[in-house]
């Protein structure tokens, strides 16, 4: 079975059609790309998928399980976690405590063990340290740990927001142009990074880029968008080599 | 990667992490100057004027405390706070007066009418929360001012008394038809008479000691940090799977117990409780505001020592009758400028970051 089946997923905007019909199906540890000109709804679909907007059409299952019309935090328990394209960091907070954000439904205590200070509190607390510098090495944030998430440079900020979404334990990753803002060097080492978290985390990983050099590096397949709709599906070099793929960027 | 924890430079570190120093500092600091006005007051140096003000400012340092939990903690911008102390302070008077005969142990009766204060303000909390949590910064403002007032409309019109047959509650003071050997407990306007004087500057102190205790442990753990979480960026918070109704509800909560208990701290120092705009109206929960913010959101130790600083001014500076506004003014105006640095810059950013442009950013902003 399919980790993730989506199906004739489609939402309007007042009468635009930001996404219509949208189609797609991964199967467990695909790296797969969604590429398209700025405004083909990119971003739509992750926010469909993430429950952010609810879709006016469609559906979409995550191992078999019916997601829509899901909340976002009941999506995210039920195994889908995400980046988004302008960084949301909790920026008073810091980094360590970003990716212990993130692992709040991992480990668990309650409120009142952590006001009086009972055993599960210190337990508890360790162990998310621990797993969060864990995390915080395989980006090397681990030495940026007690800085503010806002003090970060821009890059570092994109791999911490990765951290954080790893931290929940995700079946599904959908990254939101990851690479957006770095220089080619940062690019390549992301591109290894992305990889390595595919595998060691058992991952599969939905990534939106503008980036081709990331795309046709790490993406086994892709879709590409284009108003809304799908232009082109298939292996990437092949869909990248497609004259209508070609125009869709030309034409932009 | 995955190298073991040991490792790690934050696991090994035995040093103090810099939260609990910070914490340890604010803690030092209520009980030195505890510790000083108590010895003064016990040695005769406070005169009778300034020592009148010991338990209304423990009580003011509650509710900036317990305000700041909400608006610098949470990022929800509430004007209604006055109104769950005043809950608090009316169950626990109610409660006093009616068992005064009944509860002759004065500590444990004190005890009880706090519990039961804060349960009733709790419940306050819960009842305004669930409706208004839906709604987001200016809307949730104007909602939770009514709140205030509303309470305040309600407990001034509310008459209660108890004889054989048991309680009489009415709204109109015609139809009690209480028995004349029964008690009118709660009289509209008049409101509570005979509480008795159990508050005192040492019940004010353990108070901050424990609302201190609950508030920056709580902030300092996994629900704290999912509180923030949700201040910082709502969106990204949900998308990590933090439930946002059920945190914001028990900041609500919380928040909420603790201005009851200072309702109740407030009501058994006076000898007649009655609501008014100036005590548990809109002026009231916009001037614990007004201390939160001067003080710093989400900062407690700024929170103390602005309520203490702002509450205890205009009294002491009545010597100077006519002037005294205007001293008031420019301490106000001195305490900003002072803030200016690092301090106020970031308030500045955080009040506009959580309030005016947060309705526009949800809306508007592509995700
Ligand atoms: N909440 C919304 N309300 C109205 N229109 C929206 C909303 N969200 C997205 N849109 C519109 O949907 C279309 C697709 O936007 P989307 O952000 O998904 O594009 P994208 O493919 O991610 O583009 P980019 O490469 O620039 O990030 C755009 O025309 C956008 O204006
Ligand atoms: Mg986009």
């Amino acid at each position: 079975m399919a980790l993730l089946e989506v199906k004739n997923l489609g939402i309007t905007f007042g009468g635009l059609k930001a996404v219509d019909n949208f189609n797609l199906t991964l199967e467990k540890g695909a790296l797969y790309g969604l590429i398209g000109p700025n405004g083909a709804g990119k971003t739509t679909v992750f926010n469909l998928l993430t429950g952010v907007y609810k879709p006016t059409s469609g559906t979409f299952m995550l191992d078999g399980k019916e997601m829509k019309g899901k909340k976002p935090a009941e999506i995210n328990k039920a195994g889908i976690a995400r980046t988004f394209q302008n960084i949301r960091l909790f920026k008073n907070l810091s980094v360590l405590d970003n990716v212990k954000v993130g692992l709040h439904n991992q480990m668990k205590y309650s409120t009142v063990a952590g006001i009086f200070r009972l055993p599960g509190f210190f337990k508890t607390e360790k162990k998310m340290t621990e797993k969060a510098l864990e995390l915080l090495k395989v980006f090397g944030l681990d030495e940026h740990a007690d800085t503010l998430a806002s003090n970060l440079p821009y890059g570092k900020q994109r791999k911490l927001e990765i951290a954080r979404a790893i931290a929940t334990n995700p079946k599904l990753l959908l990254l939101d142009e990851p690479a957006a803002g770095m220089n080619p060097n940062e690019t390549n080492e992301l591109m290894e990074t992305i990889r390595f978290v595919r595998d060691h985390f058992d991952l599969t990983v939905l990534v939106i880029e503008h980036d081709m050099s990331l795309v046709s590096g790490i993406c086994e397949e892709i879709t590409v968008l284009n108003f809304g709709t799908e232009l082109a599906k298939g292996k990437t070099d092949e869909v990248l080599k497609n004259p209508e793929v070609v125009k869709a960027y030309l034409g932009q | 990667m995955a190298n073991k924890s040991n490792n790690s430079p934050l696991v090994k570190k035995k040093t103090m992490r810099p939260v609990t120093k910070q914490n340890l500092i604010t803690y030092v600091m209520v009980i030195a100057v505890f510790t000083l006005f108590q010895t003064l007051s016990a040695t005769g140096n406070l005169k009778y004027a300034h020592k009148a003000l010991l338990v209304p400012v423990c009580t003011s340092i509650i509710m900036a405390v317990s305000l700041n939990l909400v608006v610098g903690v949470l990022g929800e911008l509430s004007l209604g706070h006055a109104g769950f102390m005043c809950v608090g302070a009316y169950a626990g008077s109610f409660f006093s007066v009616l068992t005064e005969d009944v509860i002759t142990v004065s500590w444990l009766r004190f005890i009880l009418a706090f519990v039961i204060a804060a349960v009733c303000a709790s419940v306050a909390g819960i009842l305004i929360g669930i409706p208004v949590l839906r709604l987001k910064g200016d809307y949730l403002a104007i909602v939770t001012l009514a709140f205030g007032e509303i309470i305040k409309t309600i407990v001034n019109a509310l008459y209660i008394g108890k004889d054989a047959d048991g309680f009489h509650v009415t709204l109109d003071s015609t139809k009690l038809n209480i028995a004349a050997d029964g008690q009118i407990i709660l009289k509209g306007p008049q409101g509570i008479t005979g509480t008795p004087k159990d508050s005192n500057f040492v019940v004010g102190f353990i108070l901050i000691m424990i609302t201190l205790f609950i508030v920056t442990n709580l902030m300092d753990s996994r629900t704290g940090r999912a509180i923030m979480s949700i201040r910082d960026n709502r969106i990204a918070a949900e998308s990590v799977g933090i439930d946002i109704t059920k945190y914001k509800l028990m900041v609500f909560t919380i928040s909420a117990a603790l201005a009851g208990c200072a309702g109740v701290l407030y009501s058994h120092n006076i000898s007649t409780l009655t609501a008014t705009t100036s005590n548990f109206g809109y002026n009231m929960s916009i001037l614990v505001l007004v201390y939160v913010v001067l003080g710093g959101l989400g900062n407690i130790r700024g929170s103390i020592i602005s309520a203490t600083i702002l509450y205890a001014l205009p009294e002491l500076l009545r010597g100077f009758s006519e002037y005294r506004m205007l001293i008031y003014a420019i301490i106000l105006i001195v305490m900003m400028i002072v803030n200016n640095g690092t301090y106020f810059v970031k308030i500045k950013e955080k009040i506009f970051y959580n309030f005016s442009s947060k309705i526009k950013k949800d809306k508007k902003e592509v995700i």
